[in-house]
């Protein structure tokens, strides 16, 4: 580990990273929580401390993204930030973006969506995005909200890829926290981050055309090749991680991340801050004999479908935690998608899901210590849950 | 003089065909332009082929403004500015309907852009529905006349207006029937820092049904009844309007085309004509024009 430490809030981290990843163009939109990354940014450029800059008060997060359409086409590094209903305004922009290969990196501060309304963490608004083709990465806690942003950097601008990316931290409860981060250094992140140099820019010199109509004969395989990049981001996520270490002597683990999940009986699935609880609630667990352990997901989109299926083969029940909903199937993303990767395989171990977290709720460990009681039962007895609320409320319905 | 190349899927006397001509020899090479979806970009980009001879962005269909402030913003923040002109093109739609939000913003900022809009007052791409700048009483796909309509029931918007009062340094309505005068319109836009704006009358000969011969007649007979008033606002002043010596009757201009026809035959027609009369004889007097 490199580096000396200093308490800052996790927008400040964040903000911080996005300077020193040296973006050439800036637009945003303020809505709670994002505001003090981009507050932090303004005031950057405010003193001069970002060169090559230009920073765009746009009247819309519409208008914020597809500013970053044109400058990215030119050949800038773009950032964003937005969260929640900035996010969903955002939604048809984000299909273009990936379309035209634009590998924009913008920061989610993931927030509840309306209504009602609501404005504190759950994922409903990352989630709900998954198939606009942005890269999807999650972090657990500020210094890896940072360094992702370093990392999405070099993963998106691969030649090979060519892909959006979202960098998700969880609104206030990473956004707002003050935390002893290592900010990144400028040298060297100079080193691991290579500047933006695309093939195909908008130049007067060689006249190029961009976003060009594409009927039945030739749309599939835009699709196709948009998948392709997504396929080769798979390995480069990892490498991107892997790098970051040798350079920074930091690492998060790369799509996925374990924690004593070696000889886990019960192996919880989870993304982004509630990571760390689950961490502590593990400790305590295995003191009493409980052989339980986590899988981190980093990265969503690619879904690290090959990873995931080598980590959980020796489990007896995997347990996936989810601060989203897909409504009408009454299951969480994660769930969704951790079912879906061991089907076809040889790997029979039961799923089940828990909802938690929504709107803002607090996640106490007893919460996630019932959850590990539940998981032991499906293990003596079969399953009887498929996904219902960890967190419901009785008394208000 | 063609800039748009040959072989683009535009109808015989199209007019976005011809806007996209004068504003392409206007601006010269040195240029980026964005378009916003609509006829223009359909007809000039089937993949592979475009017609664009200069580099050239289509993203959305009411983001052609925004995507223009991020073009110009990149060509300054990495020293590519130089003397490129970012210039945006669209329809009347993604102009001041679903493109209004975007617009508004790049011109409040004071952005280094020109944004022409070539207005054929409907959503013809789609199939002539009815926009924010479809003529009183014209009869389009969603603006029917029938027994309890003469068609459209509202005045088209003023966006020319609008655009001056962000405090644009220059904004001109001009039309396509006038290619000399709209192509040094343009040239001034474009050498004008800040936001500029070019609102220029283009005839669509499917959605306004006339002779594909008769485009630039058509246009011609807007300006020469007064219902398309042609003048320059620089600072927030008119600076320079178009006389019109003697303005026809407006029924010169509505008769000749088939969605004003149902005027002509409908009971109350006469009225009908009269308040379209009205909104002339106003241009004649707000804008100076006899």
């Amino acid at each position: 580990m490199t580096g000396k430490m200093t308490v800052v809030e996790g927008s400040y981290a964040v903000a911080h990273a996005v300077k020193i990843c040296r973006p050439n163009v800036i637009s945003a939109y303020p809505i709670t929580p994002q505001t003090h990354i981009v507050e932090d940014l303004s005031q950057f450029m405010a003193d001069g401390e970002i060169p090559n800059c230009e920073y765009i008060n746009v009247e819309s997060e519409f208008s914020a993204i597809s500013t970053l359409v044109g400058a990215s086409a030119v050949g800038a590094r773009t950032y964003s930030s937005t969260t929640s209903q900035g996010l969903e305004l955002m939604h048809e922009v984000l299909f273009n973006v990936s379309g035209m290969r634009l590998p924009i990196v913008m920061t989610v501060a993931n927030r509840a969506v309306s209504a009602p309304i609501n404005i504190w963490n759950d994922h409903q608004d990352s989630i709900s995005q998954r198939d606009t083709g942005w890269m999807q990465l999650y972090a657990e806690d500020p210094q890896e909200a940072a360094d992702m942003t370093a990392q999405a950097y070099r993963v998106a601008e691969d030649k090979d890829i060519m892909l959006p990316a979202m960098v998700c931290m969880d609104g206030f409860i990473l956004s707002h926290v003050y935390e002893p981060v290592i900010l990144l250094e400028q040298e060297l992140t100079d080193e691991y981050l290579p500047g933006f140099e695309p093939e195909h820019i908008l130049d007067p010199a060689k006249p190029k055309t961009f976003g060009a109509f594409a009927d039945p004969s030739t749309y599939t395989e835009f699709r196709y090749l948009q998948q392709k990049g997504m396929d080769a981001a798979l390995e480069k996520i990892e490498n991107a991680a892997d790098d970051f270490n040798k350079i920074f002597g930091r690492y998060y683990g790369g799509l996925i991340d374990t924690y004593e999940a070696e000889d886990a009986e019960i192996l919880l699935f989870a993304m982004g801050s509630v990571v760390g609880t689950i961490k502590d609630v593990i400790d305590r667990a295995r003191t009493e004999g409980v052989k339980v352990g986590l899988v981190k997901v980093r990265a969503f989109r690619p879904f690290p479908v090959e990873a995931i299926r080598k980590v959980v083969k020796d489990a007896s029940v995997i347990v996936t935690l989810d601060k989203n909903i897909s409504l009408g199937l009454n299951e969480g993303a994660l769930c969704t998608e951790v079912k879906s990767c061991l089907y076809n395989t040889d790997i029979n171990i039961p799923v089940i899901g828990f909802l938690l977290g929504h709107g803002g709720r607090d996640i106490p460990r007893r919460n996630i210590r019932m959850i590990i009681d539940k998981a032991k039962q499906v293990i003596r007895s079969g399953v009887t849950i498929e996904s219902e609320y960890a967190d419901l409320r009785g008394e208000l319905i | 003089m063609s800039r748009l190349a040959p072989g683009h899927r535009g109808c015989a006397g199209c007019c976005d065909a011809m806007a996209a001509n004068f504003v392409l020899e206007a601006i010269g090479d040195d240029a980026i332009v964005i378009n916003p979806t609509g006829c223009l970009e359909v007809m000039t980009t089937p993949y592979p082929e475009s017609a664009w001879e200069v580099p050239w962005i289509h993203s959305l269909f009411e983001n052609a403004a925004a995507v223009a402030t991020g073009v110009e913003a990149a060509l300054r923040a990495l020293g590519r500015k130089g003397d490129t002109k970012v210039v945006a093109m669209g329809g009347d739609g993604g102009t001041l309907d679903i493109g209004m939000q975007a617009i508004s913003g790049a011109f409040e900022r004071g952005d280094d852009i020109t944004y022409v809009c070539i207005d054929n007052e409907a959503y013809m791409n789609t199939g002539v529905q009815r926009s924010g700048a479809t003529p009183f009483n014209a009869s389009t796909t969603t603006s029917p006349p029938g027994s309890q309509s003469f068609g459209n029931p509202r005045p088209k918007k003023n966006m020319p207006a609008i655009m001056a009062a962000h405090g644009s340094p220059y904004v001109a309505t001009t039309s396509i029937s006038y290619p000399k005068e709209m192509m040094r319109k343009v040239k001034k836009a474009v050498g004008i820092e800040g936001p500029t704006y070019i609102h220029a009358h283009a005839p669509c000969t499917t959605g306004w049904r006339f002779d594909t011969s008769k485009t630039v007649e058509i246009g011609k007979l807007a300006v020469e009844t007064a219902l398309w008033p042609m003048y320059e606002q620089e600072e927030g002043e008119i600076t320079k309007v178009r006389k019109v010596k003697q303005p026809k009757p407006v029924e010169d201009y509505l008769k000749a085309q088939g969605r004003f026809k149902h005027l002509f035959t409908m009971e109350g027609g006469d009225e009908a004509i009269a308040k379209i009369q009205a909104i002339a004889d106003w241009n004649i007097k707000h804008y100076g024009l006899e």
